[in-house]
C-alpha cells in the first residue's frame, strides 16, 4: 500500500513547550491510524499542523506526495485532507440539510454564484441523502443544528466530513463528551467509513481505539515512541511505561 | 404567512401611493420625506448584506453614500464651471458608473485591510476609515470645503426629468425595490449560503476550504456599491453635499435602520428607515433632544425584540 501522508522530522515550539520533536510519521492508504497518548502529548497541535492551521518549525509534511507543510488551511481542505473538531464545530444557526450542502465540493465550486442555488440540483440532495443516512441523521435533515443532541452533532460533523470527499479525514476526539451508547454508536459508524477512507483517529478512548485501529502510534510528549498494530502497541513495554501503564 | 404576506405588500404599497397623493393635494412635503426615506432604505439596504447576512459590522457606511452623491457633484460642478474637463458632465448614467466605481474600489481598498480585524477592531477600523473620507472633502477646497458643494444640475437620464419631485420619487422607490429584490436573490444563491456560514462558523467554514477572506471581501464590495448608488440618489434628491454627510454619526444612523428593522431580513433595513424617518421628524418637532427618547427606543427593540421590528411579523 502507498503512503497517503508522511510526515518528515516535524518541529513545533510554542515558546519554551516543545510541542512536536523530530516526529516522523506514514499513514497508509486506506488504514485507519489511530493516534493516542496522554494529555498534552501534542495530539491536537499534530492535527493542527498537518491540517495547516499551525505551521510548524522545521520538518515537512507529504500528502499523496505533494509536500504540503506551507500550504494554508482552505487548499488543504480542497486537496483533500478534512477535519473534525475536538469541540464541536458545525454551523449552529443553519439546519443540518445546510450543514452538509457548505460541506459539499459542488457548493464550494460554485461558491461565486450569486444568483442561483444549488441546494435543490439532485447531486446535492442525494449527497445529503448518502452522507445523513451514513450516521444516522436522515429524520433531521430540516431541522436547525441548534436543536440536535451533542451527540448528534459529533454525526453531524462526520456526515460533513464525509460529504466534502476527503481522501483523509482527521478526527480529533470524535467520542469527546459521548456517552456510553452513543460511544457505542459513533465506533459502529467508524467502523463503517474503515476501509472506505484513509483515517487518522485521535482519540483518548483506548476500548475505541483498540476496536478501530489497524494501526497505533503512540505519542509522547511531542515524539511518536511507537507505530504499530494493535496487539504489539498493547505488548510495548514502552508503551506500557509511558501510558497505558499509568491508568 | 398569508398575513404576514399581504401586510409587507401593503406596506410598500402605501410607500407608494400616500406620497403621490398627499403631493396632489399640495403637501408636497411628504413626498420629499418619502424620496429621503427610500434612499436611506436603499443605503441599509445595502449595509444589511454585510452587518445582517455576513456578520460584519460596518461602521464607515456613510462614506459611500457621500462618494456616490460627490460622483453626482464633482462632475456637475465641472460641467459648469470647467476644468477637468474629462469628468465634466451631466449624464446620469457616467454618474452612477463613477459611484459604482469609485464605491466599489473604496469598498476593495479599504476592506483587504478592514477584513483583516474582527469584532470591535472591524467597527473602528471602518470608522477609520470613513472618517478618511470625510477629511479628504473637508480639505479640498475646490469642491466647498467643509461648506459643502452645491450640486446645480441634477443628473440627466433619457425619459427622465429628475427636477420632477414626483418622477424623483419613483426613480428611488422602484431603485428600493429592484435593490431589495437583487439582495434577497443574492442571500439565496448558493454565496448567500456560504456568506451566512462565514457569518455562523468562520474557522470551521475556512476548515471546509472556503477562502473566506475573498468571500468577505467580494460582499463587502457589493455593499458598498449599493450604498454608493443610493448616495447618488441622495445627491440628486438634496442637491447638495457636504462631507457632513460622511460623518460617522450617519453611519451609526444607517446601522440604527438595520438593527431597528431587523438584521437579515429583506424587509427590516426598509421598517427601520421607516420609523427612522418619521421618528425624526416627529421626534424633532417636539423637542430638539430627540435623540433621547430616540435612543431610548433603540435599547427597547434591542433588549426585547432581538429581532428587530420585523420579528414582530413574522412570528
Amino acid at each position: 500500500m502507498q503512503n497517503i501522508l508522511k510526515i518528515k522530522n516535524l518541529n513545533k515550539n510554542f515558546g519554551g513547550v516543545i510541542a512536536t520533536k523530530n516526529l516522523n510519521l506514514s499513514v497508509l492508504d486506506g488504514d485507519l491510524h489511530a493516534i493516542i497518548g496522554p494529555n498534552g502529548a501534542g495530539k491536537t497541535t499534530l492535527v493542527s499542523q498537518i491540517f495547516g492551521q499551525v505551521f510548524p518549525d522545521s520538518g515537512q509534511i507529504f500528502f499523496q506526495n505533494i509536500d504540503v507543510t506551507q500550504i494554508s488551511e482552505y487548499k488543504k481542505s480542497r486537496l483533500g485532507i478534512n477535519r473534525t473538531f475536538q469541540i464541536t464545530s458545525v454551523m449552529k444557526s443553519m439546519t443540518v440539510s445546510e450543514n452538509i450542502q457548505l460541506a459539499t465540493d459542488k457548493i464550494r465550486e460554485n461558491s461565486l454564484d450569486f444568483f442561483t442555488t444549488f441546494t435543490n440540483k439532485s447531486y446535492v440532495l442525494e449527497k445529503i441523502d448518502f452522507c445523513l443516512g451514513q450516521v444516522g441523521l436522515i429524520e433531521a435533515n430540516n431541522q436547525p443544528v441548534a436543536s440536535l443532541s451533542h451527540g448528534d452533532c459529533r454525526k453531524l460533523e462526520i456526515a460533513m466530513a464525509l460529504a466534502s470527499d476527503a481522501k483523509l479525514l482527521l478526527l480529533d476526539e470524535p467520542m469527546a463528551g459521548l456517552g456510553p451508547s452513543e460511544t457505542q454508536e459513533m465506533i459502529a459508524l467508524l467502523n463503517k467509513l474503515k476501509g472506505k477512507q484513509t483515517i487518522i483517529l485521535v482519540e483518548h478512548d483506548m476500548d475505541a481505539v483498540f476496536a478501530l485501529a489497524d494501526r497505533i502510534s503512540v505519542l509522547v510528549s511531542g515524539e511518536i515512541i511507537a507505530t504499530g498494530e494493535p496487539n504489539n502497541i498493547k505488548r510495548d513495554s514502552k508503551v506500557q511505561n509511558a501510558y497505558l501503564g499509568e491508568a | 404567512m398569508q398575513f404576514i404576506r399581504s401586510f409587507k405588500f401593503f406596506i410598500l404599497a402605501s410607500l407608494l401611493v400616500f406620497p403621490i397623493i398627499f403631493n396632489q393635494i399640495g403637501m408636497s412635503f411628504y413626498l420629499d420625506l418619502a424620496t429621503r426615506l427610500c434612499i436611506l432604505a436603499i443605503a441599509a439596504v445595502g449595509l444589511n448584506l454585510i452587518l445582517g447576512y455576513g456578520g460584519m459590522i460596518s461602521f464607515g457606511h456613510a462614506a459611500y453614500l457621500g462618494l456616490g452623491a460627490y460622483a453626482v457633484g464633482i462632475p456637475a460642478h465641472h460641467w459648469l464651471y470647467g476644468g477637468l474637463d474629462f469628468l465634466a458632465t451631466t449624464n446620469g448614467f457616467v454618474h452612477i458608473l463613477i459611484a459604482i466605481a469609485i464605491s466599489g474600489l473604496f469598498a476593495l481598498l479599504t476592506g483587504l485591510i478592514c477584513l483583516k480585524t474582527k469584532g470591535v477592531y472591524f467597527i473602528m477600523i471602518t470608522m477609520a476609515f470613513s472618517q478618511m473620507a470625510y477629511y479628504l472633502f473637508v480639505s479640498i477646497e475646490e469642491y466647498g470645503g467643509d461648506d459643502g458643494l452645491v450640486i446645480n444640475t441634477r443628473s440627466e437620464i433619457p425619459l427622465i426629468n429628475l427636477d420632477d419631485p414626483i418622477q424623483m420619487f419613483l426613480v428611488s422607490f422602484s431603485s428600493l425595490i429592484f435593490f431589495m429584490w437583487l439582495v434577497h436573490l443574492i442571500t439565496k444563491s448558493n454565496f448567500g449560503l456560504i456568506l451566512s456560514g462565514i457569518k455562523d462558523n468562520e474557522a470551521r467554514m475556512v476548515s471546509l476550504g472556503y477562502n473566506v477572506y475573498f468571500h468577505k471581501l467580494i460582499a463587502f464590495i457589493f455593499s458598498g456599491i449599493i450604498c454608493g448608488f443610493a448616495g447618488v440618489l441622495l445627491g440628486n434628491f438634496t442637491t447638495f453635499i457636504s462631507p457632513e454627510m460622511i460623518d460617522w454619526s450617519r453611519s451609526g444612523e444607517l446601522m440604527f435602520m438595520v438593527i431597528l428593522g431587523g438584521v437579515a431580513t429583506v424587509m427590516g433595513p426598509l421598517f427601520g428607515a421607516i420609523v427612522f424617518v418619521i421618528l425624526e421628524e416627529v421626534l424633532s418637532s417636539i423637542t430638539i433632544y430627540w435623540h433621547l427618547p430616540f435612543g431610548l427606543l433603540l435599547i427597547t427593540v434591542v433588549l426585547f425584540f432581538r429581532g428587530g421590528l420585523s420579528s414582530l411579523f413574522s412570528k
